[in-house]
């Protein structure tokens, strides 16, 4: 009986929290018909939003994998000083608000900051492309080296240090070895990284400056169509392309990952 | 190849793992370090094997000094405890690694791999996953993949530690085997004597660090050179100064020249052996050894009042000698 009201308690906490809300989404997305749907979001000024956070997305993914990989290896794997004070600072994007942030780009790089005087060099970061890649990048940081720590510490040394007996040379440790042990911690790292660069807006909101067409992503345009042109089921359209990527991305995985190795 | 270690030490902090270590290990020999927990043993290894370096002293491998080299250069097949099998490879890509990593042509890694694969009897599981074999033959595995690659040196840290009892044995008697069909230069780490002496021609025994004695497991087990090594090779009574081996005390129901009185507190069956424990009138504890038939003929019981006389034994003070006792009756 407890067993059922346990169970009952948990599904209804998880619909009344996250498939309610989803679901009213994409059930008013559609409130005033397909047609209009279509059309709120193939609007040249919702498609270059779209593409503007695709292309963040597109690079600030595989570097922070990348880096994210690197920092695991380096938390884990070696000793140095100052290594405690780096595992913290890597959870500083998921414990600072991202309006702090975006706030913290926009005084370094803005007039007075410290590099501030690159604006007058021409390279312009704030209200522009680089500021947002910044701040997307900055949001995403942690996820992969989150992941990928434990799953490091789980699997120890033996195997890298077997095979380096066994004649690989470091990098062949890595690829052979290392990567594979840990390929769907990574994978999963990828995911919550692209979910959050997808879905972005306060750091971004705060450097993009959002000058429509210009450097106005997705969640942006989200919000514009939603406060200030009060086309709510635009909104709610924009609002589906956005819950759509993000069940694509988590879809993919579970297709890709063999069935022994769900996480 | 021999192996030869000279003046290795190696601090781990503020732990002194190994402290001027010097040792020759002949070629073809199979050794074993043994010692207890944190007296260096595995630290030796992983020393010879690249794993760790030296904070000073050298190591050679045949004549070549290859205490600078790294692990991958030095020409050594390694076998951990816990296998280290990759487990995300098949028995046979483990086994190849070596081979594929050299870039070997397909089909003489194919060749020796099932050569290796049919020496550990593991052949018809080339294509299992490390997860779906046993304990035993993970480790036979984890043997062959070290084998593949032609070491000039077979390392073995505790291969067979976490393995249950009757497959350690049956490993053991298998090592020995193999080592005589391969022939390759084996050091074996283990913290356990009866394994050392079972599987070892040459065991050195180690302590906090330090070399205690080499020898064969005879040599180690008659003539040991100090109170640690008599008392790490097997079971002791300590009589004060003296030191005796549990099968040199000899039991008997009447009082004779020599002997003290004791009192049996317990008679334990194993078997074939039997184990009296016994308190000497002076409070000294000790342990007797007794095949079943002398236990039977004895009728010992619980409580019972014996005479003890040690046949051999063994008083340590500086140079060791263990003396032999006139016997009578």
């Amino acid at each position: 009986m407890s067993r059922y009201l346990l169970r009952f308690t948990a599904l209804g906490y998880v619909a009344f929290l996250l498939l309610v809300p989803v679901g009213f989404v994409f059930y008013r997305a559609f409130g005033d018909g397909l047609g209009h749907a279509w059309d709120a979001v193939t609007t040249d000024r919702a498609i270059h939003a779209l593409e503007l956070t695709l292309m963040l997305t597109a690079i600030a993914v595989p570097a922070n994998t990348i880096v994210g990989i690197i920092l695991a290896l380096m938390l884990v794997r070696t000793r140095f000083r100052g290594r405690g004070l780096l595992n913290a600072v890597v959870d500083l994007p998921l414990a600072l608000s991202p309006v702090v942030v975006g706030l913290a780009l926009y005084l370094l790089y803005g007039r007075g900051g410290w590099l501030g005087g690159l604006a007058e060099r021409g390279v312009h970061v704030l209200f522009a492309f680089p500021g947002m890649l910044l701040a997307t990048m900055f949001v995403s940081l942690p996820f992969v080296v989150r992941e990928v720590v434990p799953v490091l510490r789980e699997i120890g040394t033996e195997q890298e240090q077997a095979a380096e007996t066994l004649g690989a040379r470091p990098f062949q440790v890595f690829r052979r070895v290392t990567f594979p042990a840990i390929r769907w911690a990574v994978a999963y790292g990828v995911v919550l990284t692209t979910a959050r660069c997808i879905g972005e807006f306060g750091a971004v909101s705060i450097v993009s400056g959002r000058i429509e067409g210009k450097t106005e992503t997705l969640p942006i345009y989200v919000q514009s169509q939603y406060a200030f042109d009060f086309d709510t089921s635009g909104a709610y359209a924009a609002s589906v392309v956005l819950a759509l990527i993000a069940i694509a991305t988590v879809v993919l995985l579970r297709v890709f990952q063999p069935k022994e190795e769900v996480l | 190849m021999g192996i030869a270690v000279i003046d290795v030490r190696k601090s781990f902090g503020d732990f002194a793992a190994l402290r001027d270590v010097s040792v020759a290990i002949p070629e073809g020999s199979l050794t074993a370090l043994l010692g207890p927990s944190g007296s260096g043993k595995s630290t030796l290894l992983r020393v010879i094997a690249g794993l760790e370096s030296p904070d000073s002293g050298q190591v050679l491998i045949g004549d070549e000094d290859v205490t600078a080299q790294p692990a991958r250069d030095r020409g050594v097949g390694m076998v951990f405890q816990h296998y280290a099998a990759f487990k995300h490879m098949t028995v046979y890509d483990n086994v190849a690694f070596g081979l594929t990593i050299r870039k070997r042509p397909k089909a003489e890694i194919a060749k020796r791999v099932h050569e290796l694969l049919e020496l550990v009897q593991l052949e018809g599981l080339a294509k299992r996953y490390p997860a779906q074999l046993s304990g035993g033959q993970r480790q036979r595995m984890a043997l062959a993949r070290a084998l593949a690659v032609e070491p000039s040196v077979l390392l073995l840290d505790e291969p067979f530690g976490a393995l249950d009892a009757r497959v350690r044995q049956e490993l053991r008697a298998w090592l020995r085997r193999l080592h005589e069909e391969v022939h390759v230069t084996t050091i074996i780490v283990t913290h356990d004597q009866e394994e050392a002496m079972e599987v070892a021609g040459q065991i050195v025994v180690l302590n906090e660090g330090r070399v205690e004695q080499v020898g064969s497991p005879r040599d180690l087990y008659e003539q040991p050179a100090n109170e640690f090594v008599m008392s790490f090779v097997g079971p002791v009574n300590r009589l004060g100064d003296t030191f005796v081996r549990p099968h040199d005390v000899e039991l008997l129901l009447e009082p004779d020249a020599g002997c003290s009185e004791a009192m049996v507190e317990r008679v334990v069956h194993l078997g074939f052996e039997v184990r009296v424990e016994l308190v000497r009138d002076d409070g000294h504890h000790l342990t007797a050894q007794l095949t079943q038939e002398q236990a039977q003929l004895l009728e010992l019981e619980r409580g019972q009042i014996v005479y003890v006389r040690p046949s051999r034994e063994t008083v340590f003070s500086g140079a060791a000698r263990p003396r032999d006792l006139p016997q009578s009756g």
